[in-house]
């Protein structure tokens, strides 16, 4: 009798181990091959200039296509257990079959295997995407930023200075140095999907690519004070020849203003950012 | 039954009843902070102020009061003191006087929160606290280090009384394995409170030290470094999530579970995948508030994979819902409305919180509207209507009167469409560009409408929630005798009269051996 009941536990445990080993294989197979699937047009299209844009918008489209089936799944799920396990009469009490030891773990390991396997690859399709947000390509134009209580301070290579204004040429990647001269600040712009805090002590960095001509909101998204909501700018992108020509018509008057010795001034220093409308 | 004695009481019940009162009307301050920054943001410019710093203010109160004055003592504070003793069978906590001395502590830290209203210069730095703007405001930073200190505190003597408590004063025949859902979440939750408050207590004295006495911390002029107050407040404020979901759906799956009338699926999986899995991961996750703090690329790949994780305990705590619900026998009472409530807003937030996982999606949204409705979503409104389904699920049991179940029924549809309005909403102008703390949004004017329909919801949100309250106050006062078990659990909080006497039992309680607090039977 004794050694009867040890054998069949035996059994259950041989079953137990069979269906663990079934399912992590499949599901650590499916997260792989998952996975290196994701990663793999990263290697091949490393020659041209990945607009990290472009990705966010894909992968964003991707990921909650794939939020949304998983919540309408339990949605649906839920909405037809409360529908059809109505309560009748005052004394019934739930039927619902008790668990064997076998499908409880079943229970347990197969969807952790499921889950493991959809953070896994998404994960790695973050992942590529993370490199395209933070590989900047080499031929670039790179603009310091000095943030401060409220106003966006841009320096150019050359010396030239803006406030408030970045103008960028389209069709070159730009990447902003940025730091802040008091509190934090967040230079958001999210027509590029790019944001970065900026803080004092610290270099941190973003970079996009403008395409083609226009204007774009760049705007604090980091708690700075009591006018962080007045705290924008924008992102003015020319053609490579009104920026050629609006950069050297900058650059001659800063040629004019270090001969006059006069102290440097923000090429387009004014009012900051923005005041409230009624005060 | 005078003033007096329920000051100086030390019945864990009495104590979880003053813990109530108090988170309550912590509650319906910050609510109503909230409905002042939803008329403010009704029209662009300025509306009912002209001074952005009152905006401000408003916001640090509604974030820090509903956190620490409200979600975490309601939970951690009320639903721990009266359950978990009825529930192992206990007279009382193991330590009741160091109960008493955690509610006075609470209401401490609650009446200095209040305090803000009455200073001159009443702190705006968030509930975040983030230097260097903390540091040079001249809003009150003092007074937030040491309401978080306080209440921190209260906190943290709470979780040594109940893990002494659960350990050593379970009724004859309480096996751990035969533990309420909800106590096993409780001890998470404290377990997690006792390992990471001490960093909050550490990260909100530094920046007092840098603003008052002149240290330099966070100060990278004099060699101190920015990021590390940021490290330090998440490395406690991401656990603090745990610390306020882990009890929440412990009593998501008690209410279930009674109006069910049906095991909680798959028990084991729960306790020992779902809540073990939270307290291990709950520490290796906080670098996910700082995707565009300036962290280490490395830390931001690392924390992503962890933080993915996440969905694996969190998913199983979701199939046990549902699954507990399969062949179950529902009533719809106004206690399982709230909870099968929190199954769906929960599964909007948790499920919207994974593209916030991934730190390349993240550059976009981040402290934008879409991280605002997201929490709100998974933590604010879900841990709410947890809050608010538990206190109806045991109404009968500390009142020993029952609520209006009509009156019941329509706060909770008001709050339900509300809460899906507003932070439907929020979410879906967030993805368009729409950031967070701004007391004006000139620069973002397609969003007006979308500003006035949250404005319209919350109105009906805050009618909702004031309906409930209005419905316990008069159904405690008024309402007819419930009798001792309405629900037929067999769960052992209800073996006792309502409202229990102090000592909970005539004679201390034994269980057979064949008794689980979900073993539902005819009759």
């Amino acid at each position: 009798m004794e050694s009867k009941e040890r054998k069949g536990k035996q059994g259950m445990h041989k079953q137990l181990v069979a269906i663990l080993r079934r399912t992590s294989v499949a599901a650590f197979g499916f997260a792989l091959a998952a996975s290196s699937w994701a990663a793999g047009p990263a290697q091949s299209a490393a020659s041209k200039i990945n607009d990290p844009a472009r990705g966010w918008d894909s992968l964003w489209h991707e990921v909650i296509v794939d939020i949304t089936i998983i919540g309408i799944l339990f949605a649906v799920v839920t909405a037809w257990f409360m529908f059809s396990s109505r309560r009748t009469a005052d004394n019934q009490v739930g039927a619902s079959p008790k668990l064997s030891p076998a499908s409880a773990v079943g229970w347990t390991v197969l969807p952790i295997f499921i889950f493991l396997s959809i953070d896994l690859y998404t994960a790695a399709n973050g992942w590529v995407l993370w490199n395209h947000y933070r590989d900047v390509p080499a031929d670039r134009l790179e603009v310091k930023l000095e943030s401060g209580m409220y106003s966006w301070d841009y320096t150019y290579p050359n010396g030239v200075r803006t406030q408030n204004e970045l103008i960028v040429p389209a069709g070159k990647p730009v990447m902003l140095r940025m730091t802040s001269r008091d509190t934090l600040h967040s230079h958001y712009i999210p027509d590029f999907r790019v944001k970065e805090d900026s803080m004092p002590g610290r270099v941190t960095y973003l970079w996009f690519h403008p395409t083609k001509p226009g204007e774009h909101l760049v705007t604090c998204a980091e708690y700075c004070g009591v006018m962080h909501s007045y705290m924008a700018g924008r992102v003015i992108v020319k053609s490579t020849d009104e920026y050629a020509a609006w950069m050297k018509q900058e650059e001659t008057m800063l040629a004019a203003a270090a001969t006059t010795e006069a102290p440097a001034v923000p090429a387009k220093a004014g009012a900051p950012a923005a005041k409230p409308k009624k005060t | 039954m005078n003033l007096k004695e329920w000051i100086f009481t030390t019945d864990h019940k009495r104590v979880g009843i003053l813990y109530l009162i108090g988170s309550l009307a912590a509650f319906a301050v910050a609510g109503i902070m909230a409905l002042l920054m939803r008329a403010e943001l009704s029209t662009i410019g300025p509306t009912i102020t002209a001074n952005p710093t009152n905006y401000n203010v408003w916001l640090y109160t509604h974030g820090a009061v509903m956190i620490l004055g409200f979600q975490i003592p309601a939970l951690t504070g009320f639903f721990a003191n009266f359950c978990i003793p009825l529930m192992i069978g206990a007279k009382d906590v193991a330590f009741p006087r160091v109960n008493a001395l955690s509610v006075w502590l609470f209401y401490v830290g609650v009446i200095l929160a209040l305090l803000t209203f009455f200073i001159p210069d009443p702190p705006d730095i968030m509930w975040t606290g983030y230097p260097p703007y903390s540091t040079i405001t001249t809003g009150n930073t003092a007074m937030y280090s040491f309401t978080v200190l306080i209440l921190g505190f209260a906190s943290i003597i709470g979780g040594v009384n109940f893990l002494t408590t659960v350990a050593y004063m379970r009724a004859p025949g309480i096996t751990l394995n035969k533990l309420n859902i909800f106590v096993w979440c409780t001890l998470g939750a404290f377990v997690l409170q006792l390992i990471f408050v001490p960093v909050l207590g550490t990260a909100v004295s530094l920046i007092s030290m840098d603003k008052y006495l002149g240290t330099n911390f966070f100060d990278p002029a004099k060699g101190g470094d920015v990021l590390t107050y940021q490290n330090l407040f998440w490395f406690y404020s991401h656990p603090a999530v745990y610390v306020i979901f882990l009890p929440f759906i412990g009593v998501v799956f008690e209410v279930l579970s009674s109006h069910a009338r049906s095991a909680v699926f798959n028990y084991k999986m729960v306790v020992y995948g779902g809540i073990g899995g939270i307290v291990l991961l709950a520490g290796e996750v906080w670098v996910h508030h700082l995707y565009v703090s300036g962290m280490a690329d490395w830390l931001r790949i690392g924390q992503m994979v962890t933080t993915l994780m996440i969905s694996i305990p969190v998913g199983l705590m979701m199939i046990s819902l549902v699954g507990t619900l399969y062949k179950s026998s529902i009533a719809f009472t106004t206690p399982m409305l709230y909870a099968l409530g929190v199954v769906f807003l929960f599964l909007i937030g948790g499920l919207t919180g994974i593209p916030l996982a991934v730190p390349s999606l993240t550059l976009a949204v981040s402290d934008t509207y879409y991280v605002v409705g997201h929490f709100h979503y998974v933590m604010a409104v879900a841990g709410t209507f947890s809050i608010f389904a538990g206190i109806y699920h045991w109404f009968p049991k500390f009142s020993g009167r029952m609520y209006n179940e009509f009156w019941g029924k329509v706060g909770f549809w008001l709050t339900f469409i509300g809460s899906n309005v507003v932070f439907w909403t929020m979410m879906d102008i967030g993805v368009d560009g729409m950031p967070r703390r701004y007391y004006d949004y000139a620069h973002f004017p397609q969003f007006e409408s979308a500003h006035q329909l949250m404005t319209a919801g919350a109105v009906v949100l805050g009618l909702g929630f004031a309906i409930a309250v209005l419905n316990w106050i008069i159904g405690a006062m008024k309402g007819p005798p419930a009798g001792d078990n309405p629900w037929g659990s067999p769960s052992l909080e209800w073996t006792t009269v309502s409202p229990p006497p102090h000592g909970n039992w005539p004679t201390p309680p034994s269980v057979a051996e064949d008794w689980h607090p979900y073993a539902y039977k005819k009759g």
